[in-house]
């Protein structure tokens, strides 16, 4: 399913004197199947973004197209709750949203809202607390005896379990520490692979972004400062360096090499190993020469 | 989904009242609390609000602000008049269909007590819309302490008071972040049948407890890491002083009140 925001603007306690505009011509393309990446500091923007993706906010002004489904101010949305099925959020620390006695009604709790029967529920909520790697027998757990990185994780089996075919991450690892990090990523990252689901993102982590996604979004401000592919937008850093934001490691390096030794490789690398072979190849040509 | 509601809330602005000791408005909403009550005619109720819409202009929070906020209550207040106009069976009979009567006492007084609760609700407004949180629970603080002599916990109670006032938005933010989580998760919460609506509070309130729960225990191991043991002794970083316009103000307050003991029948 693809969703597509066009010139959207919104504008948070319009008409009140709280109003705060919080974006502004926000134009975002996200067709089905891909992996993208919305960047950005606090306060840019982000959160924002995504709760229009499931129409949980309606723009103030500009239109969201989610499928075939128009989202704009003028209209009064009849049941979207057939939107929010196929469009799925993990909210950051969505642990907070757990309430049900065991993990097991929790997770079905999704699903059967959309109408999903009892049996299948159960049948999904065994295969999404595997997928989020943790063990069968949790399911007749409280989700309050849980630790913090048990809990995050049901709470996400709970989403992935409404079996949406886009998943809309808010800063999914926040809080965790750096195994649960990436033992997380790597899970949306395969879903995302497997599944062809598409995902979409919101992240402070540069790394994450280069490392998985195909597209990437950079907010500032409420507006989109840039968007490409992560090849695109890390082969000038200058810029985002000079908008306080972090670039990739590997690019952090790559660009001391290229100081120290005056020299430009052929292209922006992502990876340790790229780097690694670009730098053989330039030790290579200087003992040949 | 709780933007509309502005209990509680400080709105920043420049105005005489904003700059107002909160003793004073303090001690002007205790006073009006009671003076409301002597009105029981047109005239004393015409004054009221002149009084109340002329501290309304004088805050300068916009109007339209202060109305759209009211709408919540505005059910409390229908409810009211309607209970009026039924149960009141005295005066001239106004209207009749049938078993349905309307008399003029019930039109009265459902009228009035209408007029009331809106001026009660739009005065404590008032205090809490140009008031800070604290600077309430310092002229409370302040208020109360001659209380002190016969061991009542005054310091305890203001501190009750501003850590359940500073609370307010974190919890109406916490509300608002779990009702779009539930929502995503296929919760409705307005719209649906009316069964289905209040189970869909469940999912709202348990996680809100749970949470409550949770960071009561660590502003408590807060305040106590930074070494908190109560009122005695402790010195304070604002400090409160009353001004002439505090003076005028309660001046004009008892200046109503005796104008309203005169026209009241």
């Amino acid at each position: 399913m693809d969703i597509s925001l066009q010139e959207v603007e919104y504008r948070y306690q319009a008409n009140t004197p709280f109003e705060r505009l919080a974006i502004k011509d926000v134009s975002i393309d996200i067709p089905s199947g891909i992996f993208l990446a919305i960047i950005g500091h606090t306060g840019s923007g982000k959160s924002t973004v995504l709760q229009h993706l499931n129409a949980l906010l309606k723009p103030t002004t500009g239109k969201v197209m989610i499928g075939d489904r128009e989202v704009n101010a003028e209209k009064k949305q009849k049941n979207l709750k057939a939107i929010r099925q196929r469009v799925g959020i993990v909210f950051q620390f969505p642990e907070h949203q757990l309430f049900d006695e065991t993990v097991e009604k929790d997770i079905c709790f999704g699903p059967m809202n959309f109408g999903v029967h009892e049996e299948e529920a159960k049948k999904r909520a065994r295969i999404a607390i595997k997928q989020v790697g943790l063990s069968e027998e949790i399911l007749s757990k409280s989700p309050f005896e849980l630790s913090g990185g048990q809990m995050r994780r049901v709470a996400i089996a709970g989403v992935l379990a409404m079996e949406p075919d886009v998943i809309v991450l808010d800063e999914p690892t926040a809080g965790l520490d750096p195994r649960g990090r990436r033992e997380i990523m790597d899970m949306f990252h395969s879903l995302h692979l497997e599944r062809k689901l598409s995902t979409v993102l919101v992240t402070h982590s540069m790394e994450d972004a280069s490392k998985y996604a195909d597209q990437i979004v950079i907010m500032q401000n409420g507006q989109v400062y840039k968007k490409g592919t992560p090849n695109e937008i890390f082969s000038s850093p200058e810029g985002l360096l000079e908008l306080g934001l972090d670039v990739p490691e590997v690019v952090r390096f790559q660009q001391k090499v290229e100081e120290k030794f005056q020299t430009k490789f052929s292209q922006t690398c992502l990876t340790v190993e790229k780097l690694t072979e670009e730098i053989a190849s330039m030790v290579k040509r200087g003992e040949q020469e | 989904m709780m933007e509309k509601m502005i209990f509680g809330r400080y709105v920043p602005a420049h105005s005489v009242i904003h700059r107002m000791d909160p003793r004073s408005k303090l001690l002007m909403i205790f006073l009006f609390v009671c003076i409301v009550f002597i009105a029981n005619n047109s005239w004393t109720y015409g004054l009221l609000v002149i009084y109340t819409f002329a501290m309304i202009a004088l805050s300068k929070v916009p109007f339209r602000f202060i109305i759209s906020g009211l709408k919540p209550v505005l059910w409390l207040i229908l409810f009211t008049l309607v209970l009026h106009l039924f149960l009141t069976k005295e005066g001239e009979l106004l209207f009749q269909v049938g078993w349905f009567s309307i008399y003029e006492e019930g039109l009265r007084q459902g009228i009035f007590i209408s007029v009331r609760f809106f001026l009660l609700i739009l005065m404590t407004s008032i205090l809490t819309l140009t008031t800070t949180p604290i600077e309430i629970t310092d002229g409370m603080e302040s208020l109360l302490h001659p209380l002190n002599k016969i061991k009542f916990p005054v310091h305890e109670l203001a501190l009750m008071m501003s850590i359940s006032l500073r609370f307010i938005p974190t919890l109406m933010q916490e509300t608002d972040k779990i009702m779009k989580a539930q929502t995503a998760r296929g919760v409705e919460f307005s719209s649906g049948p009316i069964k289905e609506r209040v189970k869909a509070i469940i999912p709202l309130l348990i996680p809100l407890f749970v949470n409550s729960f949770k960071r009561a225990e660590e502003l408590a191991t807060a305040m106590e890491a930074r070494g908190y043991r109560g009122g005695e002794g402790r010195t304070k970083y604002r400090q409160l002083s009353w001004g002439l316009k505090d003076t005028t103000l309660l001046i004009f307050l008892v200046i109503l009140s005796v104008l309203l003991v005169l026209f009241r029948t």
